[in-house]
Order: C-alpha cells, then structure tokens, then sequence
C-alpha cells in the first residue's frame, strides 16, 4: 500500500485496517520519500506504522540523494527523480504484482476515467485508451509477469466524504492540516513553512509567524499553506467547503496546462 | 456570466456557514444514487453533467476560470460558457471534441449523493455504455429535441433495459432551440413511448430540459408552464433506492478472504451481495451445502472496539461460523433455508468487449462474485441487432455484439438468474493469453442443475486399473508444426514402451480427423473443438490406466492448457517438437504445403492460421540437435524417471 501519510492515506490505511481487522492488512506499508517531507509526516508516519502491525517500507532513490536532488536547486526534476522515479524503482525492487494507492476520481479530470484497477505496462505506462472495462463490482486482477495493477479504492470517494469519515471514525492525521502559528515566507505566490534549518531563505526573506494549515502534503519547500484560525476538525472542514479553491492548487507540481496530469500519469507518476 | 447564487435545493453553503455540526450530520445522512447519461454524439450529455456540477457547487473558483479561458479557446458555445468542457477529461477527445469512455463524476444536493457515469454515444462504444450502467440504478436518456427517437436512442434504451435499470428518465434536451414547443415535445414522448412499451419497458418519467440554458435542472422552468412533473434535480433525488430490497432478500455472502490471525480465530470475509446476518442463523456453505450457525459477525466498527452481531447488504463482514467446515475464496455463504441454486450450465446473454472475436470452445475465465472458474461457451443461439433489435443467426461475437448462448463451466458455480440478483447472476469473461476482459454476461437460467447429473461412482477405480497394469497412466502430448516429426517421433516411443510392457494408446491427429471429429472442419473454432473432444478422450483413457501419446498439431496455447488442466496433477507431458517452418515445409512429406501456398488449404497452420509456441513445455525436441530415435529415448527416459 502506497502511503503518503496525507489525509487520503490515513483514510485508506484506517479501511484496511477494518476490513482486515482481527488480523492485520497482509502487506507492507511502502512511503517512497523525498527527504523533503515535513517532520510532523514522518513522526505520523512511524505511529502508524507501529500501530497497524504492518511493515513500513521507505525507499529513497539513490540517484537522487547521490546527486544532492533538492527542490531549491532543481525544481521539476526533485520530484520527477525522487517521486515519479523513486516510485518505479521501488515497485521493481520488490516485485510487487500490485499497489494500492489513494487517489479519486473527483480530484483531477484525468482521474475522472480512470479504472479502480488500472494496469501498467512493464515500463508502468499507462495507456488510457486501452483500458478493461470495469463491469458491476467485477475486478479482472490478472495479468501477465512484468505489468503491475494501481488499485485505488478511494475512487468513488470525494473530498468531502474524506473528511467525513476522519471526522466520523477519529482517523488520526498529520497536524499541518489545523491552523497553528508556524514560520512562513512568501514566495512566488505560495505561502511557504520553514520547517528545518535546510530552508534557504532569499535575500530580504524573514521568516513571519502565521497561523496557516495544509490543505495538501507534499515536500515541504513546494508546498503552499493557506492563513487560516481553523483550528479543529469541524472548523477544518467547514472552512474548506466554503472556499472556491480546488484542492490541488496548494501543489507547485500542477501549475501546467490541463492535460499535464494525464501526460505525467502514462510516463508513471501515480 | 451565469449566476452562482444557491437556487432550488442548492442551499447547503448556508449552512455550512452558520452550522456545521448539523450540514456534517446531514451529509452523513445522505443516500447515494449512481446514474448513467446516454444519448448520441450531440445530444448535450456532456453539458447536462457540467450544468449539474456547476450548479451544485461541485466546481471551485480555479477550475471556474480555467473553464471561462478554454471556452473561450476551443469551446463550442460562443462568448457563452460550454460546460463540456468541464467533463471531457482526456486530451485527445478534448481535441476531437467527443468523449471516448466512461468517466464517472460526483455532486451532492441536500438530499443526495450522486455518482454519474459519462458514457459515450457513438455507436462502437456498446461496451462503454454496458460498463457504465452496471452499476448505475438509474437511466437518463437525451434526445436532442430537434431530433427525437433515433436509432442511437432505441439502443441505449435497449442496453438500460438489458442490464436492469429500473429508472428511467427522458430528457428532452434542447428545448430553448425548438421555442419550448409543447406539442413537438408530446409528440417525441409519445413515440418514445411507443418504442418503451415493444421492448418492455414498463415507466418512464420525461422531462422537457435545456442543459444549456437550465430549464428544468433545478426548478421548474418558466419556460415551459405546460410540464406539471419535476425538475430533473428533484426526481434524482427522491427516486426510490435498489438498497432496501436488496436487503430484504435472503442472506448470500461471497466469501474474499478466510481471515486467521491466529490458531484462535477463522473468520470469513466479504462484501454482503443481499440480505442480512446476525449470530446463530442457520447458514450453508455453497456449493458444497455443508451446514452452520453463525457464531460471531465482525463489521467495520470492530476495530474500535466496536460490538455490532449483525449485518446487512452492502456492508463488508467477517462472519465466524460454530463448526470447522471447509469454506475458502469463491465459497458463498447462505440463508441455509433459501439457498441460490447450483449449476455448470447456462444460458447467458454475453455483450462481446473485446477486438478479438468470441471462439467458441475455448476455455475463458470466468469470473462471477468471488469464483472463478474456466467456461466454455457455445455458437450463439443468436445475435441481436441493437438498433432494430432482430435476432440474427450468429457463429461467433464480434466486438460489441450482443448474443445469446450457452455457457458451461469446469466446476460447479453458485448463483441467481441475472434479472432476480444482479450480482449473483452477473459475470465477466477473461481470455487466458491475454488477460483482457472479453465479455460481460449475465446469467438467464440453468440448463441442467449439476446436483440432478450424479457422478455415478465406479467400484473399480483409476489407481486400480493402473495397478494391475503396473504403470502410472500419463498423456505425452505431441504438439508443433505439420511435418515437424511428431507422428514419427510418437510412433517410436510407443514402440518403445510397448518392448518394455507399458501399455499405452497413440491417438493420432490425422485417424481421429476419419471418425471421432469426421464432423469437423479447420476453422480456429472446429480445431478447438477437436482438441476438446481428444482432451476427453485421452482423459477416459489415463482413467483405464494407460499411458496416452497423442499427436495433434495443437496450435492454440489455450487448448492446450485446457487439456492440462483436465488431467490428474502431473499426468500431462508437453512435448514441443521444435522444427522450424522452412524444415517442415522442405520436407512437405504430406504435400500439404504446397497446396496451403498454392492457396488450396485454407486456415494452414504456419501460413495463414497461427501456431502459438508452447511457453514452458515438460520436453522440447530440437529435431536439428537430435534424431528421432535419440529424441524417443530422451522423452521414454523423462517418462520413466517419473515413475
């Protein structure tokens, strides 16, 4: 199971859980991480891992780390080499016939045709124009040695239903996504946590303390917090209903005509 | 620009804002009905869904601004905002302005959760529109009300009635184009409704719209004070859900996965396809009918710590049972006093998916609920015409063909009428090779209940007849090329075997063509069939304690592997003898060859019919490396060392 240890990771780590419960979920937990990630996120992370009972993997990609890929210096290419490629070269190294990840289908409009079970070729592209179809609840899970299956049972979920059920079943999730006051800087339009001393700050660059929270995860140099006094659950999600952004926009990574999410995803990016 | 203030029942920013509290609870509350849109190429379904979303809120200030820039830019609506857009997701139909697939979008009102399957009108795209609607509950039908019932709108009706939806929409779409004209609009229902009542289908509610302008989405249209029914909005929303019957029939629970975390515990679970369960009801385990109690139900609120005993259709459970029976994935649990019937023969209506045609004879996977098993299906008993709904005579099913035929499985499987339960009477079939589904079907009746057809058991067994004969019985199957030497090769190992007192059989491709299969011809589908026929022929024999060599061109991978399967674990040896085309065709013993390129013999293997090469064969004979007389002794060898 893919886990990014984002709100829609924990909601799909808590249905495992369930549905497996009393025996724990029998696979590992793979985070393919970026070294860039908040603190609080890998903290959750190694509490989650811990309560489970599952085995968590964490692959860096080692290319990435011997050339000193940073989203400073890099831009695109940090999280083309350590996510879009760590990811690949995870899944080849443990062989793994299957991944489950949390994307749905509300989120993106090339997302919106995307299959629950969604095959990628040996080299994980996907081809949009030759998928199986998905009748009733019938999934076709095989497929020849090589090729890989993303499952993503959070498909028919929105936004919405996501932050129901954390709210509804106590699902523990990273505390960046409630307001508290935290260091920021403004920066090409993004709101930006200084979480570790690595932050560079520009010249004339202090960091102010806002009361921000996360809409989105990511690394945490790309990642745009909004201002923002909602401080629980509740106030969270109200807070986010009422406001006319759309939830990737706090993503430095989607910033690119429409159809750059479904050129990403036949390359390999989740 | 439009307007986004809240209109009909759209009030949920309210309150959100003043109570939040109270909109989460509501929300929590709400129930979810899945729909599909279905019209032909124009007929604004991909406008009617971006107005809905719209409307509802569903879409945020960037995605507004990015829609009001592409509208502009490739849009087809003018200065004015083409909500299509908002639908079509994938580059290449964004270009050329059609939608290829099934997408599936979500929105929500104060009362409902809506899941709507975009799926495409054009006329190749049978099998889109079948997969969309398997899951959907209810129908809207568009016919451009400039247009009225065309052939595109009898066959989507025919596909919504095939696949079961009971709720039935039409929308007369465009109404702003024909000046809301009441009297065009009865005329289109009325003939709608004669077309409706041909095919059976029984109510409809239609509804005069512009997806375009709004007229009859959200509230009723002043546009059109004849339309006394309601807005589109409020029949979607009030419509009356498949879920409570499914729970009020009886108990049958598709078993996933057998949960055991420790020497403690042996639980069942899966996805409740109907009915209820609680502790201590009386169940069975299907097919093999082996009777329990409930002992404990464990559901979703079990991992807090939860004590829920009891469960209902469309919840996923693990269900304990009071005795140690066998139970594993593909097993159904049941209501013991109302169990589903038992079966390996059916008749089916099959919608062909794949490019590759329907062979019948070939071994497919069929999958149904948690089972899977290899299935057979015969010639159609015929083909239907969707646009003038005809039955046709049919040899095979080609993309997008609908038939009806029977199907026979290796095993026997659980399962209901399609028409009485969806889900345990729907099935997708799997070719082997390529892992494609190949078709969706579903299920009309048994032919034969396989509990009525007893094996009759036999006092002298197969190991018997094997002992006396002092030999472990076995299949050598020669496969490969015309002329590759299999005959030659088959005909010096059973020599051999005979010197040394096996007592062995050679079916012969060519002998069996004189009797056995006299009826069959060398279509793809009659060498399946022949391959078949010998598969149980051989099959009987290895029962009577022989060891059987045969030698048949064998092209197909699947066919050989369906021969496999039959057999005993490890009874069956594949021998590729490996010639290359150029060698057998130079040797030509038969002068085959020669008349398949003089194009006399049609469909000949290795010229203008495949020969699939054995992946992972037990023996392959390189005849460049060895003669036939060291190639008969490798393979003796390799037999009696298995002894």
């Amino acid at each position: 199971m893919l886990y990014s240890v984002g709100k829609d990771s924990a909601v799909m780590l808590h249905l495992a859980r369930k549905a497996f419960y009393p025996s724990a979920p029998p696979f590992p937990l793979l985070h393919v991480d970026t070294t860039w990630k908040f603190k609080a996120m890998y903290e959750l992370r190694d509490r989650m891992a811990r309560e489970s009972g599952m085995e968590l993997l964490v692959y860096h990609n080692p290319e990435a780390a011997a050339r000193g890929i940073n989203p400073f210096d890099h831009g695109s290419l940090h999280t083309d080499l350590w996510k879009t490629e760590g990811l690949k070269q995870a899944l080849d190294k443990y062989h793994f016939d299957a991944a489950f990840g949390g994307a749905r289908r509300d989120e993106e409009k090339s997302r919106a045709k995307e299959r629950i079970f969604s095959f990628r070729s040996a080299s994980h592209r996907w081809d949009p124009k030759s998928q199986r179809p998905e009748l009733w609840n019938l999934y076709n899970a095989k497929k020849a040695a090589g090729e890989s299956i993303r499952v993503f049972p959070l498909s028919n979920w929105t936004e919405l239903d996501i932050w129901q059920y954390i709210h509804l079943e106590n699902v523990p999730i990273v505390p960046l996504y409630f307001a508290a006051p935290r260091p920021t800087v403004k920066r090409d339009g993004l709101l930006l946590m200084v979480d570790d001393d690595r932050f560079r700050l520009r010249k004339g660059e202090v960091p102010e303390t806002r009361s921000v929270r996360f809409r989105t995860l990511g690394c945490y140099p790309l990642t745009g917090a909004i201002e923002s006094q909602a401080r629980t659950l509740p106030e969270v999600i109200q807070e986010t209903l009422l406001t006319t952004t759309s939830e990737r926009q706090g993503r430095a990574i989607d910033h690119d005509q429409a159809a750059s999410m479904e050129k990403k995803k036949q390359e390999g990016y989740f | 620009m439009p307007d986004r203030e809240p209109q009909g029942s759209y009030r949920a920013q309210d309150l959100i804002a003043k109570d939040i509290g109270a909109y989460l609870e509501q929300h929590q509350h709400k129930s979810l009905l899945r729909f599909i849109t279905c019209g032909s190429v124009d007929d604004g379904k991909s406008t009617l869904i971006g107005r809905l979303l719209y409307d509802s809120k569903m879409i945020f200030e960037d995605q507004l601004s990015a829609l009001v820039a592409d509208s502009k830019r490739i849009g087809t609506q003018g200065e004015e905002i083409d909500f299509a857009l908002l639908v079509d997701g994938l580059a290449a139909e964004r270009e050329q302005g059609i939608t290829i697939d099934v997408a599936y979008r979500f929105f929500s009102t104060d009362k409902r959760k809506f899941i709507v399957a975009d799926t495409p009108g054009h006329e190749q795209y049978t099998r889109n529109m079948v997969t969309g609607a398997s899951t959907a509950e209810l129908a809207v039908i568009l016919i451009d009300s400039r247009k009225g019932v065309l052939t595109q709108t009898r066959r989507h009706s025919y596909l919504v009635q095939l696949i079961g939806i009971r709720h039935i929409v039409l929308a007369v779409n465009k109404m702003d184009l024909i000046d809301y004209d009441r009297a065009k609009y009865d005329a289109i229902v009325a003939d709608y409704r004669k077309f409706a009542d041909s095919i059976g289908i029984g109510d409809f509610l239609a509804i005069p719209i512009s997806g375009f302008k709004g007229d009859n989405i959200t509230a009723r249209s002043a546009n059109t004070p004849w339309y006394q029914g309601p807005p589109l909005i409020e029949y979607l929303e009030t419509v009356p859900l498949d879920v409570a019957s499914e729970q009020a029939k009886p108990l049958r629970m598709p078993v996933q996965w057998v949960n055991r975390p420790n020497q403690d515990f042996r639980g069942f679970s899966g996805l409740i396809a109907s009915g209820t369960v609680k502790t201590g009801d009386a169940v069975r385990v299907l097919p093999r009918g082996k009777a329990s109690k409930v002992s404990r139900v464990l559901t979703p609120k079990s991992l807090a710590g939860g004590a829920a005993e009891s469960a209902v259709a469309g919840q996923s459970v693990t269900i304990c049972l009071a005795d140690e029976i066998d139970c594993s994935r593909g097993d159904v649990i049941v209501a013991a006093g109302d169990p589903p019937q038992v079966a390996d023969q059916f008749e089916a209506t099959l919608v062909w998916m794949a490019d590759e045609p329907l062979l019948p004879g070939r071994g497919y996977w069929l999958k149904l609920m948690t089972q899977t098993v290899t299935a057979t299906v015969q010639h159609p008993k015929y083909q239907i015409n969707v646009n003038t709904l005809e039955h046709l005579a049919a040899k095979t099913l080609e993309l997008n063909a609908i038939g009806v035929a029977v199907v026979s499985t290796d095993k026997p499987i659980v399962f209901e009428p399609y028409a009485a339960n969806r889900q345990l009477g729907g099935f997708i079939l799997i070719d082997k090779t390529s892992h494609a589904t190949v078709a969706a079907g579903m299920l009309h009746f048994s032919l034969r209940r396989s509990q009525n057809i007893h094996w009759q058991a036999l006092e002298v067994s197969r190991e018997r007849h094997a002992k006396l004969k002092n030999q472990r019985p076995a299949v050598l199957w020669f496969t490969g090329l015309s002329g590759a030497g299999k005959s030659t090769i088959a005909n010096l190992v059973e020599k051999k075997l005979s010197r040394m007192n096996r007592h062995t059989f050679l079916l012969d491709g060519d002998n069996v063509r004189h009797g056995l299969s006299k009826d069959l011809g060398f279509t793809d589908a009659d060498r399946i069939e022949n391959i078949r026929r010998v598969g149980e022929v051989a099959k009987l024999m290895t029962d009577a304690g022989l060891i059987v060599i045969t030698a048949f061109i064998s092209p197909f991978r699947a066919e050989r592997d369906m021969v496999r399967d039959m057999m005993a674990e490890g009874e069956f040896m594949e021998i590729y003898i490996d010639t290359p085309l150029a060698d057998a065709e130079a040797r030509d013993v038969k002068g085959l060859y020669k008349k398949a390129r003089a194009g006399q013999l049609a469909n000949f293997t290795g010229i203008d019919s495949p020969y699939e090469v054995p992946l992972d064969p037990e023996i392959r004979i390189d005849t460049h490396e060895m003669t036939a007389e060291e190639a008969a002794q490798l393979i003796v060898d390799a037999l009696l060392t298995r002894e």
